[in-house]
C-alpha cells in the first residue's frame, strides 16, 4: 500500500455540518412567530380556538421541554446512559430559580445561569458513582433520584426555604427596559426561545468537538474508547452534569414561565415525558429534542380533546403510531425523506 | 542489526489466571525499537491476553511489564495511548454509528486536549485542533485507500475495510508501539501481500515498532525480524523466523501433538 491509486469517489458525499439557511429561517420563523399568531389564527376561522396569549404560553413551554429533552439527549442519546431521572434536575433548577427570587431578590434572568452551573454541579456529583452503575442499575439509581426530590422538598426543615407542598409563588416578569410593543407572555416566549437558540448551539458546539465524539465512543464502544485514551469517568460524569445542567436551566425557564413552583409538578410523570419525547423526537439528534417537545406539550392535549373519559389511553394509542411510523424518532423520518428527495433531484 | 537494541518493551515473566486456566504463565520476551516482532501460537496460547495486558484491559498476577523503562502498572487504561501504544482489536472494536474519518479522529484523543468550555464555544483554538486532526486523518484514510469510503458510518462496511479503520485509528496518535491482533484475519492473497507492504511501510515511513499477532505464517516470517511463540500460555521459542518455524516445539504445538 505504497501510493493512494484514486479510488474512484462514486459513494454519496455525506452532509457536512448542519444546514445554515434551514436553521437561520427556522430560527427567524420562530421569532416571529409571537407577532404572527394574533393575526393567522382568526384567519384559521376557529379549527384552533385557544386565544393567541395561551398559545403563545404553550409554544413557550414547548421551547422549555425541548431544551430539557437536548439535555437528556446529551447523555442518553450522545452518551448511551439511560436516566429515568431528569424531572429531579428540572425541579432543582426550577427550585433553585423560585428560591433565588423569592429568598434574594435575585433578578430572574441570573437565576437561569445560576440553576445551571448547580444542576451541572448536582449531576457530575450524581453522575461521579452513579456511572459504575451499567444500563438497567443506572436507570434504577436515577428513578430513585426522581422519586427522591419531589418528596424531599416537601420535607418540614426546609419547608421555610421550599414552601413545603404550597411551593413558592414568583412574580411573572415583565418585558424589560418598559417595552410596551410586546406582553409578559410574549416577553417570556422570547426569553426562552433565546435561550434555547444559545443551549442549542452549544450543545452542536459540543457534539461536533472531540469531546462529543469521545461521549459517541464511550456509547458504541466504551472499552476500545478507554484504550483511545479517553477517561471514561471523567467524560460520562461531564455528560451527565451538562445534561443535568441543560435540564436545569430548562426547569428555571419552566418556573419563571408558569411563576410557580410545587413539589407536586415534578413527579417521576415527568421524567418519563422527558424520556418520551427524547425517544419520538430522535435519540441522538439534535433536532429531534424540538419534535420531543412539540409531542409532550401538545399531544396530551389532542388526546384530552379526543375523549374526556379516557386521554391517557389516547395519549398510549398516539405513542405506539409513532414509533410504528417513526421507528427511528421523528427527526430520523425526516431524514429520511430528505435523503429521498435529494435521491430524486440526483 | 541485531545487535545490543534498546528494549521499548520488555515483559517480565508475566502470568495471568483465569480461574483454573493459566492464560499466560510467566511469559518473557523484549520487543527492540524499530523491529516488527511478530508473536505466533495456536489459539488460545495467550496472544490477545498478552495484548490486552499491554492496554491495562487484564491484570496480570505475576511479573512486570516495562515500556521505555516504566512499569504499566502505575498507568491507567486511558493513559496508554499517550504514552504511544496504539493497538487494534482481533475481532472489530469500532464506533460504528461514526464516520470512518471520525473513527480515525478518535484514535487522536490523546493528542488533542481543549476542554469543555472551549470546545462549547467552537473558540478558535478547537477550530484549528479539529482542522489538523481531521487533515490528519484524511491522510491516514488515503494512505490506507479509504477515501472513497470516508464519509459513512463504519458499521456497514465490509470486514476489510473495518480492519484497516482500525489500523488508521491506531496509527493517528503516532504511537512509538503498535500492537496489531491478527490484521490479515479475513484477507485474500492480494490484500494479504499489500498488508504485509503497509506494515513494513508503517515501520519504515512512520518509524512505529510493531508487535503483530498473526495465524498467517507466511506473513509473520516474511516480515518479522524476531518471532516469539507461545502455546497454552508458555513462551516455546524466540527468534529469527528461520530459528522459530524450524524449532520442533513450535511444530509440535503447530500440529496439536504433545
Ligand atoms: N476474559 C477471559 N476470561 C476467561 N478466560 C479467558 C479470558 N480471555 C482469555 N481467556 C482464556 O485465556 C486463554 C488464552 O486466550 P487468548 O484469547 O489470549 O488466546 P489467543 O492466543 O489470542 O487465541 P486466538 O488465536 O484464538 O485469538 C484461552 O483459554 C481463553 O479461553
Ligand atoms: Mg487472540
Amino acid at each position: 500500500m505504497t501510493t493512494s491509486e484514486a479510488t474512484a469517489p462514486a459513494a454519496p458525499v455525506a452532509k457536512k455540518g448542519p444546514n445554515a439557511i434551514g436553521i437561520t429561517i427556522f430560527v427567524l420563523l420562530l421569532f416571529a412567530l409571537p407577532l404572527l399568531l394574533p393575526v393567522v389564527l382568526p384567519l384559521l376561522g376557529g379549527i384552533i380556538t385557544l386565544k393567541p396569549n395561551f398559545m403563545i404560553f404553550q409554544l413557550t413551554l414547548v421551547i422549555i421541554y425541548a431544551i430539557a429533552i437536548l439535555g437528556l439527549n446529551i447523555v442518553t442519546g450522545y452518551n448511551g446512559q439511560f436516566s429515568l431521572g431528569h424531572g429531579a434536575f428540572y425541579a432543582i433548577g426550577a427550585y433553585t430559580a423560585a428560591i433565588l427570587m423569592d429568598k434574594l431578590d435575585c433578578p430572574y434572568w441570573l437565576t437561569i445561569p445560576i440553576s445551571g452551573v448547580v444542576c451541572l454541579v448536582v449531576g457530575f456529583l450524581f453522575g461521579l458513582p452513579a456511572l459504575r452503575l451499567q444500563g438497567h442499575y443506572l436507570a434504577l439509581a436515577t428513578f430513585a433520584l426522581a422519586l427522591a426530590v419531589p418528596q424531599l422538598l416537601k420535607y418540614n426543615h426546609i419547608e421555610w426555604l421550599t414552601g413545603g407542598v404550597q411551593g413558592i409563588v414568583i412574580i411573572k416578569p415583565d418585558p424589560p427596559f418598559g417595552i410596551k410593543a410586546i406582553n409578559a407572555d410574549q416577553w417570556l416566549y422570547y426569553l426562552a426561545l433565546v435561550v434555547a437558540c444559545i443551549m442549542f448551539w452549544l450543545a452542536i458546539n459540543l457534539i461536533r468537538g472531540r469531546l462529543g465524539r469521545a461521549m459517541i465512543a464511550i456509547r458504541d464502544h466504551p472499552i476500545a474508547a478507554e484504550v483511545m485514551g479517553i477517561n471514561l469517568t471523567v467524560v460520562k460524569s461531564m455528560a451527565f452534569g451538562i445534561s443535568a445542567a441543560y435540564t436545569g436551566v430548562a426547569g428555571a425557564l419552566g418556573a419563571i414561565a408558569i411563576a410557580f413552583v410545587a413539589p407536586d409538578s415534578f413527579t417521576i410523570f415527568l421524567s418519563i415525558s422527558f424520556l418520551v419525547g427524547l425517544v419520538i423526537g430522535g435519540l441522538a439528534s439534535i433536532s429531534g429534542a424540538i419534535y420531543g417537545g412539540i409531542f409532550i406539550q401538545f399531544i396530551p392535549n389532542v388526546a384530552d380533546a379526543i375523549s374526556k373519559a379516557a386521554p391517557w389511553a389516547i395519549y398510549g394509542l398516539f405513542l405506539i403510531a409513532a414509533v410504528y411510523v417513526m421507528p427511528t424518532g421523528a427527526a430520523g423520518l425526516i431524514k429520511q425523506w430528505q435523503a429521498k428527495r435529494r435521491a430524486a433531484k440526483q | 542489526m541485531n545487535g545490543a537494541q534498546e528494549a521499548l518493551l520488555s515483559v517480565r515473566g508475566v502470568s495471568v489466571r483465569f480461574g483454573g486456566i493459566r492464560a499466560l504463565d510467566g511469559v518473557s520476551f523484549d520487543v527492540e525499537k524499530g523491529r516488527i516482532v511478530g508473536l505466533i501460537g495456536p489459539n488460545g496460547a495467550g496472544k490477545t491476553t498478552l495484548f490486552n495486558c499491554l492496554s491495562r484491559l487484564y491484570e496480570f498476577q505475576e511479573g512486570e511489564i516495562r515500556y521505555e523503562g516504566r512499569s504499566l502498572v502505575e498507568v491507567p487504561r486511558h493513559g496508554i495511548a499517550s504514552l504511544g501504544i496504539g493497538r487494534t482489536f482481533q475481532n472489530l472494536a469500532l464506533f460504528r454509528t461514526m464516520s470512518v474519518v471520525e473513527n480515525v479522529m478518535v484514535g487522536g484523543h490523546c493528542r488533542t486536549s481543549t476542554g469543555y468550555i472551549a470546545n462549547m464555544l467552537r473558540l478558535p483554538s478547537v477550530k484549528a485542533e479539529e482542522a489538523q486532526l481531521r487533515a490528519k486523518a484524511e491522510e491516514l484514510v488515503r494512505f490506507l485507500r479509504l477515501e472513497h469510503v470516508a464519509e459513512l458510518p463504519v458499521g456497514g462496511l465490509p470486514f476489510g475495510y473495518q480492519k484497516r479503520v482500525e489500523l488508521g485509528r491506531g496509527l493517528i496518535s503516532d504511537p512509538k508501539l503498535l500492537l496489531l491482533d491478527e490484521p490479515a484475519a479475513g484477507l485474500n492473497h492480494e490484500e494479504l501481500d499489500d498488508l504485509g507492504r503497509t506494515i513494513m511501510d508503517i515501520r519504515d515511513r512512520l518509524g512505529v515498532t510493531v508487535l503483530l499477532v498473526e495465524h498467517h505464517m507466511s506473513l509473520v516470517m516474511s516480515i518479522s525480524d524476531k518471532v516469539v511463540a507461545l502455546d497454552f500460555g508458555q513462551k516455546i521459542a524466540e527468534g529469527t523466523p528461520a530459528e522459530v518455524q524450524n524449532h520442533p516445539d513450535v511444530i509440535r504445538a503447530y500440529l496439536g501433538t504433545g
